[in-house]
């Protein structure tokens, strides 16, 4: 335990990706199974119980302390766990602790009465972090800046294998992991994940370089389909259940459970996941409403019901067709869609086309949708279903951005290697009164020498700071390039941009004539 | 005692306490910024404090200064007798002791228990009414001995020998505790400050104190600068992650302060490394002092001060709240 702690410590306060990744690597190798697969699993998010409820740390303390002076520290410090690590009132750290799986499993093991008396011994035994890490562990609420996917990425690295075989994987096996350890260090085979419901890491494409590419795409070797602006999902499913899955591979299966339900095949399936409003296909604002709700209400998904356009095939029954070209893939597809529940899921059709003229046709077409297309796939008919961005099978081709005319408001210091630059930009639109409204924010889409020049220019024109926001003199214009834009009630203009950045630096533009707050409300409504 | 604009007065001796702007008669009881303001006529401070102003600001800044050895007496108006004792905050810090009418006051100015080698250590004076400071008056701190946290730092320091250890700190007092304890600890390379730390530094070692080989970072011409890696630079906070830091190699970015508990103050600073080291008492000293004056009322001037009283009240202690202002939680350090 004391080692787990040092480690969530290190992983804590360590700015750069790579070197958290170093520090987890370092800790694999030193520890020893079953510690470190449960450690693993604190890290990526993949427990699957509380040790002790949220609710017993706050029992405990009250407790043990004066209930005024809790108050006090808690709104101070603002976080429960590390309150209650801080102002634990014992502090006499034993020599040694228990092993993090001891730990794990007497949890498990004991009773609700001795589970209260068991987290108390142990509160005592440690230190200020410890306290803090079994805490956060006990509650499964650790953030400390790490995601499942650098997780994986480290897996790899210490393997030497790709990221996609550790996602493939990762699925089908649970803390604490040891026939993956065993297979990492060639003590064993690779764990045998057949019959589990796994996450297999998807295809994805290229932008399509309009110039070089363009012109060799023809009908009788490229299909073309709609980019639907959704998100992109896989669903695996056997005669055991369902899992709905995101691009990167995490479980969003508890957010849909109306699409679960619908499944009623044995199949992989890759597709875009979007929601029915009044029948009809919803923008990626309806759909949002039901993102990252952790339980959605029976109102909610009946006013909303999910629904998936499905692209690709990955396993029908025990048939796998991921090597067969795409056109063979799609007869496969074709089969298997005769068979699925028609309200949840329609095929992606493939758009006639002979010409690259035609494509741009199609491409002028999705820009008059809102933001419901947000371009197209075109993809040669040979391809076969590979993971990760294989080089000429796929291309993207997005509709154009839109741009506007922003005034520069704000800016923050960035992180990691930009922590001493400010490269987090605010911007606006003028409003009715001839005030400044921010739309969005933009950390990207100049280079490194911009940069400089950037950061050179605010420190000139500083006006007043907010804790970490820098207000600046209202004078610089950035033309903004966006995917599209929503009416937002969280945003003091009301609308939100969807991935906003910088695409050039109006050095030379007076700041009166960037865009008004009504050219944002046109380009919404058209 | 009255708590007025200029700050706190003791009546019968006509003179403030660390008083924010200039009076005629102040007592000053460390030289941090927020404490020992310019322009005073008469002030009564210890040789060092008088010192430490006279560093910071003009030579006429303590004209009027009278230097008060610790534990000299002096009246200062008829029939109240001022002496001070030492606080243990920074170098000549102290607390000011009033005795009038048969009673006394101790105004304890900032202070410390731990133990700081670059300054006298505080010292119990019984006393009648205590008037503490509160910076850090939640049980949430509990500050660890320094040896612990320099400790941390030394194995970070070999862990990471391509990394610059660039260090905050604040100029006057915990710079040079810090560089004393590097020493104390058997670390013998070359220290390396900022240039905002380089005086104040240097009239430590007038007054007497050691710190062995330093450098100020500015020094170094620009190609010998890739020899820092792995070594130790002091600088201002507000430097940490300033353009300034941008000429050293790889600078991990660390940060010595009592606040440093507090992840998100951590996170806040974008320190990669948190050293708990506090001119401060803590929690549970504040407390003990307290009761340890045997003193029947506590005031409080600054910091958290709800949670102090409250614990104070609780020990059968008179405690009432002062609401001083003008102090700096963040540069009280």
């Amino acid at each position: 335990m004391r080692r787990f702690a040092q480690l969530l410590d290190d992983i804590y306060f360590t700015n750069s990706t790579r070197a958290k990744e170093k520090i987890l690597a370092t800790y694999l190798a030193e520890t020893p199974d079953p510690d470190r697969g449960w450690a693993l699993a604190a890290i990526a998010g993949t427990l699957k119980f509380d040790l002790f409820k949220r609710n017993l740390t706050k029992t405990l303390i009250t407790e043990r302390m004066d209930e005024e002076l809790f108050a006090l520290s808690y709104d101070y410090v603002g976080e429960l766990s590390e309150t209650v690590a801080l102002a634990w009132p014992v502090n006499t750290p034993a020599d040694t602790l228990p092993a993090l799986s001891e730990i794990i499993s007497s949890f498990q093991r004991k009773g609700k009465t001795e589970i209260q008396a068991y987290l108390a011994e142990l509160l005592d035994m440690m230190t200020p972090p410890e306290r803090w890490a079994l805490l956060k562990l006990g509650t499964r609420g650790l953030r400390i800046g790490m995601s499942a996917r650098s997780v994986k990425r480290t897996l790899a690295n210490v393997k030497g294998v790709d990221l996609p075989v550790i996602e493939e994987l990762w699925h089908g096996l649970e803390p604490p992991y040891e026939t993956l350890f065993a297979w990492i260090e060639g003590r064993a085979e690779m764990p045998d994940i057949s019959q589990a419901l796994v996450f297999s890491p998807v295809m994805l494409a290229h932008p399509i370089d309009e110039d070089s590419e363009l012109a060799r795409i023809s009908g009788e070797t490229h299909v073309a389909e709609w980019k639907w602006d959704g998100i992109r999902i896989q669903i695996s499913a056997n005669s055991s259940g369902a899992r709905l899955f995101s691009r990167t591979g995490d479980d969003i299966s508890h957010s849909f459970p109306d699409l679960i339900e619908a499944v009623d095949f044995d199949a992989v399936i890759d597709g875009e996941l979007l929601v029915k409003v009044d029948g009809a296909i919803g923008a990626f604002n309806d759909l949002q409403q039901r993102l990252n709700k952790k339980k959605p209400s029976k109102a909610l998904m009946a006013e909303l019901p999910a629904h998936v356009i499905v692209y690709d095939i990955l396993r029908l029954g025990e048939n796998d067709p991921r090597a067969l070209p795409l056109t063979e893939r799609r007869d496969v597809l074709q089969a298997f869609m005769s068979d699925v529940v028609l309200e949840r899921f329609s095929l992606s059709d493939f758009l006639e086309f002979e010409t690259s003229d035609d494509l741009r046709a199609l491409r002028e077409q999705a820009a008059s949708t809102g933001s419901l297309i947000e371009g197209l796939m075109i993809k040669d008919k040979s391809s076969p279903y590979v993971a990760g961005r294989p080089k000429h099978h796929w291309y993207k081709w997005k509709r154009d951005p839109m741009l506007l005319d922003a005034v520069l408001m704000y800016a923050q210091r960035g992180h990691g290697k930009r922590s001493s630059y400010f490269s987090d930009y605010t911007f606006g639109l003028w409003g009715p009164e001839d005030q400044l409204l921010p739309i969005g924010k933009a950390y990207f889409g100049f280079t490194d020498e911009e940069l400089k020049q950037l950061d050179r220019w605010i420190r000139a024109h500083k006006l007043q700071r907010f804790g970490p926001v820098q207000e600046v003199e209202k004078e610089l214009v950035f033309e903004v390039a966006f995917d599209g834009a929503q009416e937002s009630k969280r945003h003091k203009s009301g609308y939100a941009l969807r991935f906003p950045r910088i695409s050039r630096i109006r050095w030379d533009k007076p700041a009166e004539e960037a865009d008004r707050i009504e050219a944002l409300a046109a380009l919404v409504s058209a | 005692m009255e708590v007025r604009p200029e700050g706190l007065y003791c009546v019968p001796a006509d003179a403030f306490v660390d008083p924010h702007r200039p009076v005629a008669r102040a007592i000053v009881t460390h030289g941090h910024a927020d404490h020992a303001r310019s322009g005073h006529g008469t002030v009564f401070a210890t040789p060092e404090t008088l010192s430490i102003m006279r560093t910071r600001y003009a030579e006429a800044a303590v004209a009027g200064g009278v230097a008060l050895a610790y534990h000299q007496k002096v009246e200062i108006a008829d029939g109240v007798t001022l002496w001070l004792a030492p606080a243990g905050h920074i170098l000549g810090s102290a607390q000011a002791v009033l005795d009038y009418g048969g009673s006394r006051i101790v105004i304890s100015g900032d202070y410390k228990r731990h133990s700081d080698p670059t300054c006298t250590p505080f010292e119990v004076v019984p006393t009648d009414v205590f008037v503490t400071e509160a910076t850090f008056a939640l049980p949430v701190f509990t500050h660890p001995p320094i040896a612990h946290e320099i400790d941390k730092l030394l194995r970070s320091v070999r862990t990471l020998p391509d990394r610059c250890h660039l260090i905050g700190v604040y100029a006057l007092g915990k710079c040079q505790r810090l560089m004393l304890a590097l020493r104390e600890a058997g670390y013998e390379e070359t220290l390396y400050v900022h240039g905002a730390l380089v005086k104040l530094t240097q009239l430590y070692e007038e007054l007497g104190h050691d710190f062995g080989r330093w450098e100020q970072v500015a020094d170094l011409a620009q190609g010998e600068r890739d020899a820092l890696r792995g070594k130790i630079v002091l600088c201002p906070p507000s430097a940490l992650a300033d353009r300034w830091s941008r000429r050293l190699p790889e600078p991990l970015p660390v940060m010595a302060s009592g606040w440093m508990q507090i992840r998100a103050r951590v996170r806040q600073r974008r320190a990669e490394l948190a050293l708990i080291v506090s001119d401060h008492a803590d929690w549970n000293d504040l407390i003990r002092t307290a009761v340890e004056t045997g003193a029947s009322d506590v005031w409080i001037t600054h910091g958290r001060v709800e949670a102090l009283e409250h614990a104070l009240k609780q020990r059968g202690i008179r405690a009432k709240a002062l609401n001083l202002i003008g102090r700096d939680e963040e540069d009280a350090q």
